[in-house]
Parts: structure tokens; C-alpha cells; sequence
């Protein structure tokens, strides 16, 4: 599957590893609808990592993403807009 | 719902909007790409912002970082002369000045982050954007109704993801270069107040004027200590060599005439 983290670029990550990727997106997830700061900043950073431990996808290759993370210096207010889906991203 | 497939939902949905709104999907193709090179234009024109803010930063910070250095010395000059109240005084300014020049090395560092950031942004856009370019000719120059809207398609959701990210990345630093320069123009407002002093020495603060009256305030008492000196008719002149350890003062006590006998006691009220 081919994963973006916004402002980074995409990365390609082998389908065996979806299971732990849903296992870090799940402690994300908590830590988001709890507004636990320090706990979202672990997960999203672990998250992040994770991803960019994939393969690069190269500039000029155009792929849509299977998924989508917010840039890494998101803070959690900016993530919570961010997935409302208001007007925050540009198109 | 897990995060990332909530934004990717939200990509998704922009990217097919933008779609419908087509007839003939061929059109939207240089349409698209039409918007494409503004995006990139707007892109670079981000990085030049950032580049023009950064460097004002620095600009600032250096003024400030030489107006703390010369506190600094006003401070050893003082309490050399003893004056250990000025000596505060100045410790007590550049202290201030210190917390202003943390925050603006913290802004550095910031917009530095973006300027790489959107650097990277432009270049992988342009790739992008080149790339898109190949596919649309292929796909006009091949066109079949049956196959085209699926090429279509997918060129579409590629490129229209990546302008949905460099458009925000834009759209983020434009916003904290904004915040960074409402304050950089409170500081520019500063110095030119005068309240930082000017970091060219052009101007001088307080403490530099009493510091001034001070050393002028000393080099009349050295030249009457030297006169007295010499009406004593050179009878004593090794006891008053103490009190003046300069001899170039002793030997041309002419040179400041008496300079405003009125300053010494001026500079003691204070």
C-alpha cells in the first residue's frame, strides 16, 4: 500500500505490515479523541516513523495514496481540524 | 474511523468532485494542468516569502545580539568606575534584550524549517506536474472513449492528491510567516524608537551619557589634581603622583581646559 505524510511525500509499504500500521493508527486514534497531548505526540511520532521506514515512492512517479497522514508537525488541535474535513486543505 | 483513512477520504472526495464537473474529460486534462503550474508558481513564490522573512529575522537578531554586546561592556565600564548602579542597570537591559534574541532565533529555526520544507514541496510538484504532462499527451494522442476515462482517472487522483498537499503546505507557511511578521515589525518598531537604542552608536542611551559624564568628570579632577601640582611648585609632587597614575594627564593639562567644571557634581546627584 502507498501511505503520504503530508508536506513529505509517499511511501510504499509492503501489505504484511497493514497489521501493525492499524495497531499504531488505533493508539493515534485514542490518544486523538481523548485530547491526551504527550500520548497523541508518542503515537503520531511512532506512527510517522513506522511510515518513513517504507520505500520511497519517487517524485515522478503519480500514485493516489491508500492512505493519508497529516504533516508531522501537526499539532493535535491542527490533526482534529484536519480530519473534520472543513475547509483546512486546499484542492 | 482510523485517521489516515479519514484524510484520505477527504483527498478522495476533492479529486472526484473536480472530476464531475467534467464533460469531456480530455478538456479538463490541460485545465488541470493549467492549475498545476500556478500551484507551482505559488509555490515558489511561498519560498521566496519565507527566504524574505528568515533573513529579516536575522537581520533583527543580529542588531539585537550587538546592542546585548554593547551592554555588556557598559556594564564592565561601570562597575570598573565603580558605579555599581548602572552596572546593574545595563545587566538589567541586556538581560531583556537576551529573551527577545531567544525568540528570535526560535522564529529562525522555524522559518528555516518551512523554506526547506517548501523547497522540497516545489521540487516534488515539479516532477509531479512533468510527469502528469507525459500522461496527458499519451492519453490524448491515444484516445479511445473506452479506455480513456480510466487513464484519465488515474492521472487525476495521483496529481490532485500531491496539489492538496503542496496547496496546504503553502497554505501553513504563509500563515506562520504572517504571525512571524506581525512581530518582527513590533521589534523594528522597537529599535527605531529608540527604547533598544540604536545599535549603530548613533544615538546614545542614558547609560552611555552617564558613563561619558563620568570619564569626563575624572579627567578634571585629574587635571586639577594635576595643576595643583604644579603650583605647589613641583615641592610635593611625588605624593600627588598617586592620585593621578596617568602621567600623559600630568604632563598636558592644557589639553581640556577646565572642560565644564559643572559636570563632576552633575554626574554625583545621580
Amino acid at each position: 500500500m502507498i501511505v503520504r505524510i503530508m508536506g513529505e511525500g509517499q511511501w510504499r509499504l509492503a501489505d504484511d505490515k497493514l497489521d501493525q500500521l492499524n495497531a499504531v493508527d488505533t493508539d493515534l486514534e485514542k490518544a486523538v479523541s481523548s485530547g491526551d497531548e504527550p500520548a497523541f505526540r508518542t503515537a503520531f511520532t511512532a506512527l510517522l516513523d513506522f511510515v518513513r521506514a517504507g520505500d520511497k515512492v519517487p517524485d515522478d512517479e503519480l500514485h493516489d495514496s491508500d492512505a493519508i497522514l497529516p504533516p508531522g508537525d501537526s499539532s493535535l488541535a491542527e490533526m482534529r481540524e484536519l480530519i473534520s474535513g472543513d475547509g483546512l486543505i486546499a484542492g | 474511523m482510523s485517521i489516515f483513512r479519514r484524510m484520505s477520504t477527504i483527498f478522495k472526495a476533492k479529486a472526484n468532485s473536480a472530476l464531475d464537473k467534467a464533460e469531456d474529460p480530455r478538456e479538463t486534462l490541460d485545465y488541470s494542468y493549467q492549475k498545476q503550474l500556478e500551484l507551482l508558481q505559488k509555490v515558489r513564490r511561498g519560498v521566496a516569502d519565507v527566504a524574505t522573512s528568515r533573513k529579516r529575522v536575522e537581520l533583527q537578531a543580529s542588531q539585537l545580539q550587538s546592542q546585548s554586546s554593547k551592554l555588556q561592556d557598559q556594564a564592565q565600564k561601570a562597575l570598573s568606575m565603580g558605579r555599581e548602579d548602572l552596572a546593574r542597570e545595563a545587566l538589567t537591559r541586556k538581560s531583556g534584550l537576551q529573551g527577545q534574541i531567544d525568540d528570535l532565533q526560535t522564529q529562525h529555526a522555524q522559518l528555516q524549517g518551512e523554506e526547506e520544507k517548501l523547497t522540497l514541496a516545489s521540487q516534488r510538484l515539479q516532477a509531479k506536474v512533468e510527469s502528469f504532462r507525459t500522461r496527458k499527451e499519451t492519453i490524448k494522442a491515444t484516445y479511445t472513449a473506452a479506455e480513456a476515462q480510466t487513464r484519465i482517472n488515474e492521472a487525476f487522483s495521483g496529481i490532485s492528491e500531491e496539489m492538496s498537499d503542496v496547496g496546504l503546505a503553502v497554505q501553513r507557511a504563509e500563515d506562520k510567516t504572517q504571525q512571524m511578521q506581525a512581530r518582527a515589525g513590533a521589534i523594528d518598531e522597537l529599535l527605531a524608537s529608540g527604547a533598544l537604542d540604536d545599535a549603530s552608536g548613533s544615538s546614545k542611551d542614558s547609560i552611555t551619557l552617564e558613563l561619558d559624564r563620568m570619564s569626563s568628570g575624572s579627567d578634571v579632577e585629574n587635571e586639577l589634581a594635576a595643576m595643583k601640582a604644579q603650583l605647589a611648585g613641583g615641592s610635593a609632587p611625588k605624593e600627588l603622583s598617586g592620585d593621578t597614575p596617568d602621567p600623559a594627564q600630568a604632563q598636558a593639562p592644557a589639553q581640556q581646559p577646565a572642560a565644564e567644571p559643572a559636570r563632576p557634581q552633575d554626574g554625583d546627584v545621580r
